[in-house]
């Protein structure tokens, strides 16, 4: 920290007026913030603050851990589209046409929510806060890449005015912002977040001949109400126009359709990986859910009473949104438990329940966003009972 | 014995007395502050509701369905007594909450005092005659009603512990001054039983 200090130092009179690049000075400045605001550095002596960590930063930590979710989710809509119409099209087309599906969603979700956020600022006097950064950037990356853009707005504005700023704005809220949102529009619009929504086509495009837009989630649905080996399903479907589609290692990349940022679990780890090393994700949590998950398919293929319960317990691990909302979603330290038990129970009852839901109830396909929803409301509880146990066992120990 | 997990299943988190039929609803708001209260109104809850159904169930079914009179003579096979049914529920569940009472304050005053009017208005908890309500018009049998009873007063508790861990929680909460209070409790269980949407379509 000392070296990039004094670098930044040494070069900052460039970037003053009169200097040699005077007209980037903003970005030096901004490059400045970025790694030494706040700037206040505890003395030598007394009190040591080991790091100065605030909002900020770690909320730029998050969307820093997304990024490569985002990415990719900009090339696999590009990919699944020209899939789906059966050309072939260079990199350059690819990340063209996933751009001019991605960008506008993110940019109206972040103008939509972060209206309100200013809206609410200067009536209840609080400065603006950064909670919006993460919540914004979440939005996007849990929605199909063909919604319609006024959907992205109403669900946005939706969540934080009763999500999150009628509890008293970030940090106070009670249910993740994001979830809510994803929530509201599955619930209030289903025919647009449902079905075979998932691959962005242009009306009246020309698909390619076999073609089906069907998730990985619905595949094996529909392999079980017919009898036939999940398994079997996933490696056949696909044939003739994307062989091997679904794959085990497809899916684990992540080149299949589904929602903008979840569909590689790859990225998701390597989003994990950023979140655990800088401290900001609690790796309790995330562990706890794939755990659940794992061991809830595990337990479901003992009994095996139709052919989704038989499909490998590791399969449930990279199909739908599970990777996704375990690290970003799961992770939330506002609506997550805080007490270092609770987490365990947090994230192994979240995995178990998403398995429950994709397995048992034919009304959602996908389980991972209500189990979260429920946790959320079932966190505070769970803490309240960690907290309660520890106080009584640290009462029995003490003598008076 | 699959037919009672599946009723005990659905009775505390599908068809939650609740978040699906909203029933219930003024103690649920009203002594959800604390998670001990809460806690303790549950079991009440539970328990009232854990006796008050088979109780009613047997009075249905041997006393006020037509024609099951006919236990105590032939001649009374044709009596209907089920428009006694309200009245009669009603009696039972307040006879059941006044010893419920008396048990809770004999044991422990202090849970009775912190429940105050709440306990005897259990009397008046539409989630209690609706579970009897319900049971009859499910015709259940009785080892059914008595899992449905049962299940829907957990179902109740868990619901009305999960409202008071979050209040708990919220006291920290700057929530906009015109929604305090009830308020924004209002909107917390909208939110929450967005939560609990996730049981609803389960096949059993």
């Amino acid at each position: 920290m000392k070296f990039l200090r004094d670098t930044l130092d040494k070069a900052k009179h460039n970037f003053e007026k009169g200097g040699k690049y005077h007209k980037y000075y903003y970005v030096f400045e901004a490059l400045d913030t970025f790694h030494f605001s706040p700037n206040t550095v505890t003395p030598t002596t007394g009190a040591q603050v080991r790091d100065a960590v605030d909002l900020k930063r770690l909320m730029m930590t998050v969307v820093i851990a997304m990024v490569p979710c985002l990415a990719f989710g900009v090339w696999n809509v590009g990919y699944q589209h020209f899939l789906a119409l059966g050309q072939a099209a260079s990199a350059g087309e690819i990340i063209t046409v996933g751009l001019i599906q991605v960008l506008p969603i993110v940019l109206v979700a972040y103008v939509a929510g972060g209206l309100v956020e200013a809206v609410f600022a200067v009536f209840r006097k609080h400065p603006i806060n950064e909670g919006y950064l993460v919540t914004g950037m979440l939005i996007p990356l849990v929605m199909p890449p063909d919604i319609p853009l006024w959907q992205v707005a109403v669900a946005s504005i939706f969540a934080v005015v009763i999500a999150k700023e009628a509890f008293g704005g970030t940090g106070m809220n009670i249910l993740n912002v994001a979830l809510t949102a994803r929530a509201f529009l599955y619930f209030a619009y289903p025919l647009q977040i449902s079905g075979e929504v998932w691959t962005y086509l242009p009306a009246g495009a020309k698909t390619v001949a076999a073609y089906s837009g069907a998730t990985p989630l619905a595949v094996a649905a529909q392999a079980s109400t017919e009898g036939e080996s999940v398994v079997q399903a996933f490696n056949s479907f696909g044939a003739g126009w994307a062989d091997n589609l679904y794959s085990f290692s497809n899916m684990f990349f992540g080149f299949m359709p589904g929602c903008i940022g979840e569909t590689s679990t790859l990225m998701c780890l390597i989003g994990a990986f950023i979140l655990i090393a800088t401290g900001v994700g609690s790796w309790k949590i995330i562990a706890g859910v794939f755990l659940g998950a794992w061991g809830m398919g595990a337990f479901l293929n003992l009994i095996a009473v139709n052919e989704f319960m038989a499909m490998p317990a590791h399969y449930h691990l990279v199909i739908g949104g599970l990777a996704f909302g375990a690290v970003f979603m799961a992770t939330d330290p506002v609506t997550a438990t805080q007490t270092e038990a609770g987490k365990w129970v947090y994230g192994l009852l979240i995995g178990l329940l998403t398995v429950l839901i994709r397995v048992f109830n034919p009304a959602y396909p996908e389980g991972i966003m209500l189990a979260i929803l429920f946790m959320n409301v079932m966190a505070p509880l769970i803490d309240y009972v960690v907290v309660s146990a520890n106080k009584k066992r640290r009462l029995s120990r003490a003598t008076v | 014995m699959e037919n009672l997990i599946s009723i005990g299943v659905r009775s505390i988190f599908i068809d939650n007395m609740i978040f699906a039929y909203f029933l219930g609803m003024c103690s649920y708001l009203a002594v959800s502050k604390k998670v001990k209260t809460a806690f303790g109104l549950g079991v009440a809850v539970i328990f009232v509701l854990g006796f008050t159904v088979p109780i009613n169930w047997l009075i249905q079914n041997h006393i006020l369905n037509q024609g099951s009179l006919a236990w105590i003579s032939p001649e009374l096979a044709t009596v209907d007594l089920t428009f006694l049914q309200f009245i009669v529920f009603i009696a039972v569940i307040a006879s059941m909450v006044q010893l419920t009472e008396m048990a809770i304050e004999k044991f422990s005053p202090a849970l009775y005092g912190s429940l105050g009017i709440f306990l005897p208005l259990i009397a008046v908890n539409c989630a209690i005659l609706g579970g009897a309500l319900f049971m009859v018009g499910r015709s259940y049998t009785l080892p059914e009603a008595t899992v449905f009873g049962l299940g829907s007063g957990i179902g109740w508790m868990l619901a009305i512990v999960a409202l008071a861990g979050i209040r708990e929680k919220m006291k920290y909460s700057n929530v906009p001054g015109p929604l305090r209070g009830l308020g924004i409790t209002f909107i917390l269980v909208g939110l929450m039983s967005l939560g609990f949407l996730s049981f609803m379509g389960f096949s059993l």
